[in-house]
């Protein structure tokens, strides 16, 4: 039974170039929105985009079947936090690009040319079911850290789905040390940065009189403008309960802020004021210790606790490995749904658990429209699942990504297979390939 | 006579705290007095002994569950027996219990022995990890085995309760750093709340001492300019240590009297066998030269630590009986551990060698049995046929061998201590949480009561206390 899937997805994977017209039928299907699985369902990607997903839908005449036979067939795992792409070996500091601390910019920092699709942790991820991701930069040497980006896991060169789809700062403890020592500095500081580009916005004479005074770089200045008329969202890392708060409050002088808050770690403390602001959150769900004195709160109900009191939260991965490990999406919406079980803790059900990891992250970055789901219209982004894909060590049997079958061989993989029999046989293992 | 020197050294200490006015001079002629009239004499090898003492518990049977026993065997619809802290039976349905015990409903539900985590810096770099509390390296001389890991941890740490809440961790090893090739002796505890670390001791167990190879101390003593910033020079600093440490021993071993010496006692007691070495080494071109340097000074590697190349030389790892304390799936943070897979649990597992998973996190202690389930996964993927009863051995008996408490704890056979998880569901499920645990036969944890659910100091009056976690 298994054999026929694994052929039809080894003879997709022989041309990975084009994007194909597939109908993948006899699936659980998931939608990601939040809905129940469906039994015996279709999902029909052409042009490498969903056209239909549901029970009951025809297929195509004459498009190429794929039977999933009873899997889990769901929209690519979407993380929604990370820095995938960013780093290869993350204390080799050649290969890692997750900041820039020396730099002279911050705000104007494009993380986009620093993305490499062919790095290992993209394959790792991408075989872990994972197809797009929302990239931040990690910091700069000024308050903000500069603009993030959506990207696919693709086996090609094009990494970014949007360019510039998010700038990051971090408030706190962080936010306090970048900007001069006190929590007073950061709120200053970001007030008078924002003020500072509008300035520029409105004359860019200003930036050459302020000269060496000026508070950014043009760069930086530019960014910042479409920061604060919400063309670009502006996700802010942010922990303890009065922090959360005073930072909704920015929204009073900067009312087009599109605001999306990281991190949220004591946001169950606020969940009232997070709700009333319609401000989503992207939450790391396992982060249980006070691991500073700004989450003394901690706890894993937190993310259960902000769905109840209507909060739209997406679950990332981010205390933990952010570049190689996005994986553990899956493990940590699992975990949810074992705490809905447990007396006294809240979790997600399953269906909501599921889609905090694909829709809801689309939905943060204000992309739910195109990528997170399998609704019709989005692209087509889908996995078959060996297993239950929010179990223990579930693996995709099969991915597309914008219709294309993607390879899911790692090289952890080749590694493995080396080394199946430890022993040498009449040749080294450098050999055994 | 021992005994004299610590009393007087003790009273000379509480006393400089107690007037803070006296002298160090007061204090050196009450300790120098005794050791003057001393004769050469075996130093005392427990000077902070464990005051641990198993918590009261009730006879407690569990009926109708599924058990992995730890030793790699399973029954259904099993019966679970736990009498005055001990196992005392464990059997099937018609397993005769005492009439006195309190009953449990397993329907649905699996006891395992309680995890042990062989790998943890819980309290020596607690929670809040502030720099105050940062007390898991003494990073100022590249071999410090003088240290001992008990002396730095801080029984407060909110960590020893989600371990024990969330993982069902029983027991684990505290240990150094890395950033030293010798980082000193680790400990073993309890996982029970304490007012201080000897309370928290585990009876009996043997001390370790916690080496590192690779990166860490090369970087940490190259960055000051010194010795060792190369792996070669990682192994000189080694050699000349073993070699100063043979030398102590023998001069001890003959009845030779000798100025103490904390570091060389250390290693003395690792080339004597009581001490058991745990080796931090990802690579398995170095884990190889390791043991020739163990053979060459004549001690034994109890457990290579991270080991994410343990896969491409299990052959000799099986061969010199020596375990793998390993993650799942942690790579690509530093370069030796680049070639990390997936298999890497299994592979050892499939070749017959000692496997353990480990954490060396605060956060994937509260979670080994997950790691355990995707490594199990990985291999059966490949072809490797794992029972989850076997799986099971990795998460308790096998470290509870390497750590030398394998005849007292690790598993569920009569006689054993009653360290034992209920948990709600498979533990190898993402859905399943423990529901109770047991430490020596007393309840110290129920998911069903938030009166036993322990609150350290630390968290009493602040914002979430008592809250599941």
């Amino acid at each position: 039974m298994m054999r026929a899937l694994f052929l039809s997805a080894a003879a997709l994977i022989a041309a990975p170039a084009a994007a194909q017209d597939i109908a993948i039928v006899n699936a659980k299907l998931v939608i990601g929105d939040g809905s129940a699985p469906v039994e015996g369902g279709t999902v029909v990607v052409r042009g490498g985009k969903v056209v239909a997903a549901g029970a009951g839908v025809a297929v195509p005449a004459g498009i190429e079947r794929v039977d999933a036979q009873g899997h889990y067939v769901t929209p690519g795992i979407v993380a929604a936090f990370s820095r995938v792409g960013l780093t290869e070996v993350d204390a080799v500091s050649g290969t890692n690009d997750r900041s820039a601390t020396r730099s002279r910019f911050s705000a104007g920092l494009d993380i986009a040319p620093a993305l490499n699709p062919m790095g290992s942790p993209v394959a790792v991820n991408r075989a872990s079911g994972v197809t797009r991701a929302i990239v931040a930069p990690g910091s700069s040497s000024n308050l903000f850290a500069g603009q993030g980006a959506v990207v696919d896991l693709a086996d090609d060169m094009e990494m970014v789905t949007r360019p510039r789809a998010l700038q990051y700062v971090a408030f706190g403890e962080d936010g306090s040390a970048k900007a001069g020592g006190s929590r007073a500095a950061t709120f200053l500081l970001f007030r008078e940065q924002l003020l500072a580009a509008r300035s520029y916005a409105g004359n860019p004479a200003t930036l050459a009189e302020w000269g060496n005074d000026a508070m950014i770089q043009r760069a930086d200045a530019d960014a910042l403008v479409r920061v604060i008329d919400g063309t670009t969202p502006l996700f802010v890392r942010v922990d303890r309960a009065v922090d959360i708060v005073n930072v909704l409050k920015l929204k009073g002088e900067f009312p087009a802020l599109k605001l999306v808050l990281v991190g949220v770690t004591e946001g169950w403390l606020v969940a009232r004021e997070l709700a009333a602001a319609k401000v989503p959150v992207l939450v790391s769900p396992l982060t249980d210790l006070p691991g500073s004195f700004e989450q003394l709160g901690a706890t894993q109900s937190n993310a259960g606790r902000l769905k109840a009191a209507g909060v739209d939260v997406a679950v990332g991965v981010f205390d933990d490995d952010d570049a190689h490990k996005m994986g553990y999406a899956t493990q940590y919406a699992g975990n949810l749904v074992g705490l809905a079980k447990l007396p006294g803790a809240s979790g997600m059900t399953w269906d909501q658990a599921f889609a905090s990891i694909s829709s809801a992250p689309a939905r943060a970055v204000g992309m739910d429209g195109s990528i997170g789901s399998l609704r019709p219209g989005r692209v087509g982004d889908v996995v078959i699942w060996d297993d239950d894909p929010l179990e223990l060590g579930s693996r995709p049997t099969a991915v597309w990504i914008d219709g294309k079958a993607q390879s899911l061989t790692t090289r952890q993989d080749r590694l493995r297979d080396r080394y199946a029999t430890p022993q040498e046989g009449a040749l080294p293992k450098a050999y055994d390939r | 006579m021992i005994r004299g020197v610590k009393g007087s050294l003790l009273a000379a200490v509480s006393l400089a705290f107690a007037g803070c006015a006296a002298t160090g001079d007061e204090a050196k002629s009450a300790g120098d007095k005794p050791a003057a009239a001393e004769k050469p004499v075996k130093f005392n090898k427990d000077p902070y002994p464990s005051t641990y003492k198993a918590y009261p518990s009730r006879s407690t049977v569990v009926r109708g569950v599924t058990i992995f026993d730890g030793e790699g065997g399973r029954i259904d619809n099993g019966t679970v027996v736990l009498v005055k802290g001990k196992v005392e039976a464990v059997g099937a349905a018609d397993t005769p219990v005492p009439a006195d015990a309190d009953m449990v409903d397993g329907a649905g539900k699996f006891v395992t022995p309680g995890v042990i985590d062989i790998h943890s810096h819980l309290g020596d770099y607690p929670s809040p990890g502030v720099e105050a509390h940062s007390d898991g390296n003494e990073a100022t001389a590249p071999t410090t085995p003088e240290v001992w890991s008990e002396h730095s941890v801080w029984p407060q740490d909110p960590g020893f309760s989600r371990a024990l809440a969330n993982g069902g961790v029983t027991s684990l090893q505290i240990l150094p750093g890395s950033a030293n090739l010798m980082g000193g002796r680790s400990i073993t505890l309890k996982n029970v709340p304490s007012r201080t670390v000897q309370g928290m001791k585990f009876p009996g167990a043997p001390y370790g001492l916690k080496m590192a190879c690779g990166e860490n101390p090369k970087r940490v003593y190259g960055g000051k300019g010194r010795m060792p910033s190369t792996r070669m020079g990682n192994f000189a600093v080694n050699r000349a240590t073993w070699a100063k440490a043979a030398a102590y021993k023998k001069k001890m071993d003959g009845g030779k009297a000798v100025d103490r010496d904390l570091a060389m006692e250390t290693l003395a007691g690792v080339l004597s066998g009581e001490i058991l070495i745990h080796n931090h080494c990802y690579r398995a071109d170095e884990m190889a030269l390791v043991i020739d340097m163990s053979k060459e000074f004549g001690y034994k590697v109890s457990t290579f630590h991270h080991a994410v190349e343990s896969y491409k030389i299990a052959d000799l790892l099986a061969k010199e009986g020596i375990c793998s304390a390993m993650w799942a799936d942690w790579w690509g943070f530093k370069m030796e551990a680049y070639d990390s897979v997936p298999e890497n649990i299994p592979l050892v597992y499939k070749a017959g060698a000692c496997t353990i998973v480990h954490s060396d996190d605060a956060n994937q202690i509260q979670r080994l049995n997950q790691e355990a389930a995707k490594a199990l996964k990985s291999g059966r993927r490949m072809g490797i046929r794992i029972s989850d009863e076997q799986a099971w051995t990795w998460l308790s008996y096998n470290p509870a061998k390497a750590l030398g408490i394998g005849d007292k704890t690790g598993s569920l056979k009569p006689g054993k201590m009653a360290d034992v998880v209920l948990w709600n569901g498979n533990p190898f499920s993402a859905y399943t949480r423990p529901e109770k645990v047991w430490i020596d036969g007393a309840l110290m944890f129920d998911a069903m009561d938030p009166k036993r659910r322990p609150v350290s100091d630390f968290e009493l009056g602040q914002p979430g206390e008592g809250d599941v976690k």
